[in-house]
């Protein structure tokens, strides 16, 4: 024998059409407290599980079961078989007050007595989400006003090819269908609280034949019907659901599943949907009367609407600078083509003595050497493995150049990566580089000459290497001042460089650091360049032609203004 | 490709055929298996637990008892060959068959005897829950790459039984170092990478191991595994990554390769030669498995929760909250 409340002043509609089994325990839910409940069974469900159900609940004499329609998505069937159910509700059961809309895949999160008190306080209110075509953004397929002004005989699940030509069709044309009465069309979400008074105005109207005959080819009118007609019966309407509910970027409901427990009670709201059948836990604990004991405030969804934007928004534009297995851009539109900006240092390791300790220590980065080395990645601190388990092989770098600098700069996120180049190194990514706004080139041209200046080989080679190195940097400084560069890209010659080093170095230490604006007061030491300006004078007494070194005299050598060279100097 | 997998099916004897039992919707697991009775009571626990309710498995000669604890199973239909692995696509004519003959209309998990599943929320939502949201999102397919995990100390030091958790044994992977690039004709991307690239093929890249995988099907007769699960027909099921950005659900197969069976295991395969490509160019690294390795390094990883593994990158829950 089943332990049973009196009837009283709320009652379920309930439309269902799967996991028949979950509605039956919910539907028990609310009757055992009192709730009297009509089912709505979908007319496409077999005979044998709306037996089942039937026989489920057949010792709760406050349950009932209404006409069937078949409720396909977006049609008039649903609101058919709201309309059937409700009246059932409000004719069998005269104590009810407020109809409350819910569906077999409903699971109610508070006591049902904290939501019977909360209508008992307002028990003039119509809940009900009702907003007009302007403000909706959240409608699928584009349709918002055309939705009451179109025909819409094809099925937008099954006939998509056929609804959108006619659609298409219709506006050429320039069809539309009257609206009756002049009423004003209002959408908002299918699942509604209202009172007796407000659904008998609707369902007992004079106009219901009208209206029912207009609804039957709106597009989805279980989103329309209702929403539009209260606003000519009631003047109490607040335009919220009571029932949490949420859609994913295409529009289809979220499910909820048993991890989402403690989500589902931070929201306060009364019922959810849509669960899934299998959530075990979620049916356990909300069906259990120990549900008890929470703090029951006013219903709020905006709570966990965060968590629900971020997993769009990830959805959507997934995490910049991420490259994986489910999310592979194509140039251009990787929405951030590494995930945090970096530094990429041309010839400043060939002019300073030291120069990645001294940045280290200066800015708080990890800087490494070159790590397009041809012989193997110069990773920071000489490690074999770098952070992510990055191998230093040459050949694994080289098989994949921007696979392995996406990965470093994702590997490493939330320390800024500052590394060595030159034209030594492998030039494939020079494009990707420049295009890329994370990055930070910075260039001393023609810088890669002094290691060959300071060098042992024979003349010969120096000027073939020094040709070579010549063309190289060339055609990467043209990409560098190509237009459509996004990086931070700053070119300096060697002369106008070695003239003036303290000014170029904090503008690129600020930048790197910004929050510590702090005047450099210690500089790299500068390497001897004694001779270096006979030794272009050589080169081009050979026939090769420096040309990215800037102006050097051949016999005074040029140094930095106000400090000797081979000291380091303090700038004030 | 369809018609050598009806020709392969001459070289299987049904040994318990349970096929009947499937019902409607039910989950499905393929493999074909070799002396795996080490790996599978796990292996089987591991799958059943997320909802694969029936497996069909090619037995290709085992000697260790793999065949009986099959024929054991209730939940496992066991077909036996003795013809050749490699003549038959690496297994996959014999698969091909049986996903055509048996897998029509269901979700179908193609997986190795040392690759546990996994994907965003495995913990709470099992397979059910994964391919109903897939089928409301229209995606017949799901990615999951393959994550070698690893013990720390030579792989033989680190010893496992049966039946016990092997993730327990091999705690540690590679966060990162994946390379990846799109793969022309069947347009699926091709990922290389994880330990055994950085220890094995660190000097011809090209070799390293293919990570990235299809293992989980909505199927229908006319699909077709290409390269083992790597890659398959029509080539929209391989679209699994997203293009513009946005970001497609994938999961990951976590591979129990080293476990310390490996270093026997590549004595014996070298000695078979039955392996994938070209099996010469396999020869350094079984010799290189046989000298019982250390994968481990200081930038390894340590397996924590699937969340840890999402926010690395290495899988994505896609959207789905």
């Amino acid at each position: 024998m089943t332990r049973q409340e009196p009837n009283g002043t709320l009652g379920f509609v309930m439309l269902c059409h799967t996991a028949l089994h979950r509605a039956a325990d919910t539907a028990r839910h609310w009757a055992e407290r009192g709730c009297p409940i009509v089912i709505h069974i979908d007319k496409r469900v077999s005979k044998w599980s709306v037996e089942k159900l039937q026989a489920d609940l057949a010792d709760l004499d406050n349950v009932r079961f209404s006409e069937r329609f078949a409720c396909e998505w977006g049609t008039w069937g649903i609101v058919a078989a709201t309309q059937a159910a409700a009246e059932v509700l409000l004719q069998d059961f005269p104590s009810v007050r407020h109809v409350y809309l819910a569906s077999g895949s409903c699971l109610p999160l508070r006591p049902v007595r904290e939501l019977i008190a909360y209508l008992d306080e307002r028990p003039r209110t119509d809940f009900i989400e009702s907003v007009t075509t302007e403000e909706v953004g959240w409608t699928i397929g584009g349709l918002n006003m055309e939705r009451f002004t179109l025909r819409f005989p094809f099925s937008w699940r099954t006939q998509r090819w056929l609804f959108d030509r006619y659609v298409k069709l219709q506006r050429r044309l320039g069809f539309r269908r009257s609206i009756p009465n002049g009423i004003v069309p209002h959408l908002g979400s299918q699942w509604w609280c209202l009172t007796r008074q407000t659904l008998t105005a609707i369902l007992q109207g004079p106009e219901r034949a009208l209206y029912d005959r207009y609804f039957r080819r709106v597009w989805i009118p279980d989103e329309s019907y209702f929403q539009t007609l209260v606003r000519q019966v009631s003047s109490n309407v607040e335009s919220r659901s009571l029932t949490l509910s949420k859609f994913d970027f295409q529009g289809k409901p979220h499910i909820f599943y048993d991890d989402h427990l403690q989500l589902l009670r931070r929201s306060d709201c009364f019922v959810a949907r849509k669960i899934w059948p299998n959530a075990n836990k979620l049916y356990a604990t909300f069906l259990s009367d120990d549900a008890e004991g929470q703090a029951g405030g006013e219903p709020n969804p905006g709570k966990i609407d965060r968590l629900f934007s971020k997993a769009v928004e990830r959805r959507v534009k997934g995490r910049p600078g991420l490259y994986m297995q489910s999310r592979f851009p194509n140039e251009h539109w990787e929405n951030g083509r590494t995930a945090a900006p970096y530094s990429v240092f041309q010839g400043f390791s060939d002019v300073f003595e030291n120069f990645e300790g001294w940045l280290g220590k200066v800015t708080g980065t990890r800087v490494h050497g070159h790590l397009f080395a041809p012989d193997r990645v110069e990773f920071a601190g000489g490690e074999a493995v770098f952070n992510g388990a990055l191998s230093d092989s040459a050949a694994l770098r080289d098989y994949n150049t921007k696979s392995f600098l996406a990965n470093l700069i994702w590997a490493t996120r939330g320390e800024r990566q500052c590394f060595q180049f030159g034209p030594g190194d492998n030039q494939e990514l020079n494009w990707f580089m420049a295009l890329d706004s994370n990055a930070q080139i910075s260039v001393i041209s023609g810088a890669w000459a002094v290691p060959l200046f300071k060098s042992n080989l024979n003349f010969a080679d120096i000027r073939r290497e020094a040709a070579r190195l010549q063309k190289i940097e060339l055609e990467h400084l043209s990409i560098l001042r190509n237009g459509a560069s996004k990086a931070r890209i700053r070119i300096w010659n060697l002369a106008e460089f070695i003239e003036n080093p303290m000014e170029p170095l904090q503008t690129i230490v600020d930048e790197i650091s910004p929050r510590s604006l702090r005047r450099l007061t210690e500089a790299p030491r500068m390497t001897d360049l004694e001779g270096f300006g006979q030794f272009l004078q050589n080169l081009r007494n050979q026939g090769m032609q420096p040309v990215l070194m800037g102006d050097f005299p051949a016999t005074s050598d040029l140094r930095p203004s106000e400090a000797r060279r081979g000291r380091p100097y303090l700038v004030k | 490709m369809l018609a050598r997998a009806i020709a392969s099916r001459h070289d299987l004897i049904a040994r318990r055929d349970r096929t009947s039992a499937i019902g409607k919707g039910a989950i499905l697991g393929f493999s074909t298996v070799r002396n795996e009775a080490v790996r599978l009571p796990w292996f089987l626990d591991h799958h059943r637990r997320l909802g694969v309710s029936h497996f069909l498995i090619v037995d290709n000669g085992s000697d260790d008892g793999t065949t009986e604890l099959l024929a054991d199973q209730p939940d496992v239909s066991l077909w036996v060959t003795s013809s050749s692995y490699k003549a038959s696509r690496f297994g996959m004519d014999w698969l091909t068959w049986l996903l055509m003959r048996h897998g029509h209309g269901h979700w179908c998990l193609t997986v190795d005897a040392d690759e546990l599943l996994i994907y965003p929320y495995w913990d709470s939502r099992d397979l059910r829950a994964l391919t109903e949201w897939l089928d409301r999102q229209d995606r017949p397919m799901f990615g999951a790459m393959m994550l070698d995990i690893y013990p720390k100390g030579p792989v033989a030091d680190h010893p496992y039984h049966a039946g016990e958790d092997p993730l327990a044994v091999l705690p540690w992977f590679d966060p990162s170092g994946y390379g990846i690039r799109v793969q022309q004709p069947m347009g699926n991307l091709w990922i290389q990478g994880g330990p055994r690239a950085r220890m094995f093929f660190a000097s011809e890249p090209r070799r390293a191991p293919t990570l990235n995988k299809v293992p989980l099907v909505k199927w229908h007769w006319r699909y077709a595994y290409v390269n083992s699960t790597h890659s398959l027909l029509p080539p929209r099921l391989n679209r699994i990554y997203d293009v513009d950005g946005a970001e497609a659900p994938s999961g990951l197969l976590l591979h129990t390769k080293f476990l310390q069976t490996v270093v026997d295991r590549a004595r014996t395969e070298k000695a078979r030669g039955e392996h994938f490509s070209n099996s010469a160019q396999y020869d350094r690294y079984y010799d290189a498995l046989t000298e019982n390795p250390n994968l481990w390094c200081p930038a390894s990883r340590r397996l924590t929760t699937w969340r840890a593994l999402e926010s690395l990158g290495l899988m994505s829950r896609g959207g789905w909250i």
